[in-house]
This record gives C-alpha cells, structure tokens and sequence, in this order.
C-alpha cells in the first residue's frame, strides 16, 4: 500500500451550525441542500414522520443538535452509485434537522418507510448526531417496532446485547395525522443509545 | 474491475475523544458506553450525492453572497486544496459547507450575542465542490476570534467551520480549518482536544503561490478523508 496520509481530525460543529448546515429551517437566507421533508404526497410508499429528542447527561433536553438521516426508498433501494438498482428518481433519501426550531426541541423528518436492502437486514434508517460539546459525530442506527420478525434476524441488531437492542427500536404511534415513529437518542446513563464503530 | 467493499476505520488517534478534560460541555453529552462495532453494509457503503447541481451561482463566494450595498469589511481571502482519501487519491465531486464568523468574530446565528458589530454585507456561509482532481477553492475574509463560555477569558482561535460528506455514509467528517501563527491555538480546549500528532493537520499554511497580487491572501489546506478499500471482482 502506498503511504498513508493521516485522517483530518474531526472538530465539533459548534453552536452556530444552523445559517450554514440548515439555512431554511431556521429563516437564514441561503438555500439548503437538504432539509426534515424528504418525501410528499407523491413519493411511492408509505408516508411516515420520525420524531424525538436528544437528551444529555442530566436528561436535559438538547436545543442544538443536528441530526442527518441517510435511507433507502420504499424498495430498498439507495439513490447513490455503490447501489446499482438505484432510487426512484424523487427520493434521495437524505434529511437534516436541528432541535432549535421546535417548542420541544424535537427533530422531525417527514420521509418514507425504508424497504429492506435485501441482504438480510430489517428495515433501517442511518442516523448521524452532531451537537456543540461533541468533538466527533456519533453513528447509530433507528430500526421499527412494527418490524418484530425482520429485527429479531437483522445481523446488526443482533450484535448488539438484548439489553440495549431498545434503544434502537423507534415505536410506532398511528394517530389523526398519521404514523409517527418516536426515536430518542440519550447520549449517556442507563438508556444511553447504541453508538457504532462504522 | 473493483468493488467498494469497505473503508478504512475512523482512526481513533487522529481524532478527538468524545470525552474531553478541557472542553467542559463534552461532559454531559459525548458518550460513554463503548461503541459497538459495524461492518460496513450497503446500508454505509452509500450515502449522500451532493455535487455541482447543489451550487448557487454565488456560494464559493462568501464576499458576495451576503452583500447588500458594498463589500464585506476585513481581510480577503482565498482558501484553496484538495480533498484526499488516506492513499491520497482525490475525492472529486464532493460538496464542502461552510460557516464562519465575520472579521469582528460575530456570527449571524441569532445566538451569537457577542458584543461585536454584524456586518450588513457579510452573510457568513456558503459552499463548494470538488473538481474532478479533488481541488476546492472558496472567497470569504478572515474569521475574528470571539469569546465562549468554556472557562474564565476563553476565545476561540480565527477559524472557519467546513463539513464534507466524500463518497459515503463513513466518510462523513465536520471539522475547523485554523490560521497559521495564532497564538489562541495554545489555549483552544477545542484544538488541544485533538491529539498532539495530528493537531498541524487542521491549520491552513499561508501560500504566496495561490495569493492574488492586489486582491487576497491565500491559503493552502488539503483535508483527508478516510479511504475505500477495494476487492477485486471477477470480470
Ligand atoms: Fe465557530
């Protein structure tokens, strides 16, 4: 191998991500390359909304968190090269969101319900969380609790301990305005979220 | 023919921890329970496309993309580099964000309450792709330095805020380019949280060479990525 160039050192994204990562989101006027809407009513598949809160140490609710979601279409499928069936055209499949705008702090992402890649795994959403006071991102996974059989063989789900497998699991709510799917992400204590090593 | 069949771990001695001594709100919010290994599915493997289409006309251009009625105050720079896998290769085509505080170090964010003056012809965000050899180039002026909370007279060094996406989920990476010289580095929890042999990685050097006579100081800084490993596949 030739010689290896060292990785450039990660930095936190700070308190004032928002004008630059997630300009409409929060009025700043630049147009953003992704938001929390990654699907309308024409997108094919079921529509779904994701939501929750990220809690710190103390259990506080955090107010600036950005959070990235990375899926594939209601077929399984991902919009980006390394998939050769590729994405309907529509969806990309991207989102972004930051807990500053919403009364609760909450990350809301109006998207569709993935389909399983294909290669074993249950249905699952990507999840990155940044925050001012985390140096580096942190990588997990929001797998669905109507998904009972497909978790129960998924081959990630399974290499994490039964105990903290929940903290994975995003639970569903059918309400008037839909199916909600609520997934906290708790950075630390008992019910701290599962971060991977990917 | 190859296949993407992976890429390279984070290395964890390149980066910071998520727990830091001197950053105090690392505190509460990195994690503390061990990570739990992943290898890489499709599911990672892929990740966003951001490329030349996610670009406004004016967004590698921070001197102009904000201004009302005049140019920016401060000084001009250009900052110019490659974007590199581990190997060196060029990561072409990707997209690169950025967000900085004006020359007074006062940023836009509603938040920022930083008794220095906002600049009405300064916008402070903006961004730019890669060309097909992994080069990058955007316009904006020099960041102030501007006080945090983290301790008793702390400042954050000049700095500019850069967040890149590469070619998947995995190679991800928010980071802060900083300025040759400054004495602020030494004192910065953020900077020292990064460990000592990879620290000269995140600051710029001064380049006569992409200085415009006249115009702009320039600045040389190449950001590296982590890099895809590949098998070979049966033709
Ligand atoms: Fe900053």
């Amino acid at each position: 191998m030739a010689d290896t160039l060292g990785q450039t050192p990660s930095q936190t994204v700070g308190p004032y991500f928002a004008y630059g990562l997630t300009p409409e989101q929060y009025g700043y006027p630049l147009k953003a390359i992704a938001g929390g809407r990654l699907a309308d009513d024409t997108s094919e598949g079921e529509r779904i909304r994701i939501e929750g809160q990220v809690f710190d140490g103390n259990g506080a609710v955090v107010a600036d968190a950005m959070i990235e979601i990375w899926q594939a279409d209601a077929q399984g499928r991902y919009a980006h090269p390394a998939d050769p069936r590729g994405s309907n055209s529509d969806f990309r499949g991207f989102g972004r969101f930051g807990t500053g705008t919403d009364p609760k702090n909450r990350f809301i992402f109006d998207t569709v319900k993935p389909g399983a890649v294909g290669d074993g795994q249950a249905p699952h959403i990507n999840v990155i969380v940044f925050m001012r006071g985390m140096l580096l991102h942190t990588f997990t996974r929001l797998y669905f609790s109507d998904e009972t059989e497909a978790n129960a063989s998924d081959p990630v789900l399974r290499t994490v301990p039964d105990s903290r497998r929940e903290t994975l699991i995003a639970r569903r709510q059918d309400g008037p305005t839909g199916t909600v799917y609520r997934f906290d992400i708790h950075m630390q204590g008992d019910a701290e979220t599962v971060f991977f090593d990917a | 023919m190859t296949e993407v069949t992976g890429y390279g771990p984070r290395d964890w001695g390149s980066h910071p921890p998520y727990v830091d001594q001197g950053y105090k709100s690392t505190a509460l919010r990195g994690p503390t329970k061990p990570l739990i290994p992943l290898k890489a599915t499709l599911s990672e493997l892929t990740g966003p496309v951001y490329g030349h289409d996610s670009l406004g006309a004016l967004d590698a251009d921070l001197t102009k993309n904000g201004a009302k009625n005049g140019e920016p105050l401060g000084e001009r720079i250009v900052v110019a580099g490659r974007v590199l896998d581990e190997r060196g290769r060029p990561v072409p085509n990707t997209l690169i964000e950025i967000w900085q505080a004006n020359a007074a170090g006062r940023y836009v964010h509603i938040i920022d309450q930083h008794a220095a003056p906002l600049d009405p012809n300064f916008f402070g965000g903006g961004r730019c792709v890669t060309d097909s050899e992994g080069c990058y180039r955007f316009y904006t002026v020099k960041p102030g330095a501007y006080p945090w909370g983290n301790h008793h007279n702390a400042w954050r060094p000049n700095h500019i805020h850069l967040s890149l996406f590469g070619p998947s989920y995995l190679t991800r990476l928010v980071t802060q380019m900083y300025f040759p010289g400054d004495p602020l580095l030494d004192l910065d929890p953020i900077f020292l949280g990064t460990p000592a042999k990879a620290r000269d990685r995140l600051v710029a050097k001064f380049s006569l060479d992409l200085t415009e006579p006249d115009f702009a100081l320039g600045y040389a800084f190449d950001i590296v990525l982590r890099g895809a490993t590949a098998t070979p596949v049966e033709a």
